[in-house]
């Protein structure tokens, strides 16, 4: 009889990883970031999972809600025969395929052969105002610098996608 | 807690694997990008994992600080694939060749 947070596990662990592979390899890129917010929404699935709501809520926020969306428009900005054609070398997926075998074969040994195997816990889950104490207290200059690099970021982002040609126009008329 | 942590390690090797074949094999851009936030999600897994199974509530609080630095590079990256793709017509980063020698 399996039990119910496993089956619940397994169902999660089976979209993410569907859905990973889904957004890697499905011809058009509309439907592969559609599946990459599948991806993202299992990850929070596990968040739950591990008791961990306030941070599955803040990956349903930021994930599914702005950057699937951002990845969704700069999509549709690009050229109609670019989102349906794949673009890669037949020689690296086979070198691409060995790769992430080995890696999976590696990181699995070394894994299995480490103490974690066992590792089980019956302590309750840490208390989400424990977070909020974390960052006011502990990391305060941290999330000062968070809010910094996310304002700069948006900037420099503008500064970037912005058309100059456009602006000049407007300006000699 | 049924689940061991052992689960949650396992599939978040697995989440990293796909992720580097994809940067390894991939040549559009904006798959690339599907790629690394793939492996960013890979860490945050484990960090939340390890956090619930010390119990510690640090582990969280780097969760997020690394979710919201995720964000700003989303958003950086995809300034640069609309700069490039105006500039070259074209998503494939083979074609971006301005700086190769």
């Amino acid at each position: 009889m399996l039990h119910m947070a496993d089956a619940v596990f397994l169902a999660l662990a089976v979209m993410t990883i569907g859905s990973a592979i889904a957004a890697l390899e499905v011809r058009s890129l509309i439907y592969g970031s559609i599946a990459l917010m599948g991806t993202l929404g299992g990850i929070a699935g596990f968040f739950l999972l591990l008791d961990s709501p306030f941070v599955a809520m803040f990956q349903i926020a930021v994930y599914i809600g702005s950057i699937a969306v951002l990845i969704l428009f700069t999509v549709m900005l690009v050229r109609r025969q670019l989102i349906f054609i794949k673009i890669e070398d037949p020689r690296r997926r086979y070198a691409g395929i060995g790769l992430m075998l080995v890696m999976m074969l590696a990181l699995g040994a070394v894994i299995l052969a480490s103490g974690i195997k066992s590792i089980q816990t019956d302590e309750p889950p840490v208390d989400f105002r424990e977070i909020g104490e974390d960052f006011l207290i502990y990391y305060w200059p941290a999330l000062v610098l968070m809010a910094l690099i996310l304002a700069s970021s948006v900037i420099g982002a503008l500064t970037l996608a912005r058309r100059e040609d456009i602006t000049n126009e407007q300006h000699n008329a | 807690m049924s689940n061991t942590m052992l689960d949650f390690v396992i599939v978040s090797i697995a989440l990293l694997a796909i992720g580097i074949y994809g940067m390894s094999v991939k040549r559009n851009a904006i798959r690339m990008l599907f790629a690394v936030e793939m492996i960013v999600n890979a860490a945050n897994l484990n960090l939340v994992a390890f956090a619930r199974f010390l119990p510690n509530s640090q582990g969280q609080t780097f969760a997020l600080f690394s979710i919201a630095i995720a964000a700003a590079e989303v958003g950086v990256g995809l300034a640069l694939i609309i700069v490039a793709y105006r500039m070259y017509k074209n998503v494939d980063i083979a074609e971006f060749r301005s700086l190769k020698g």
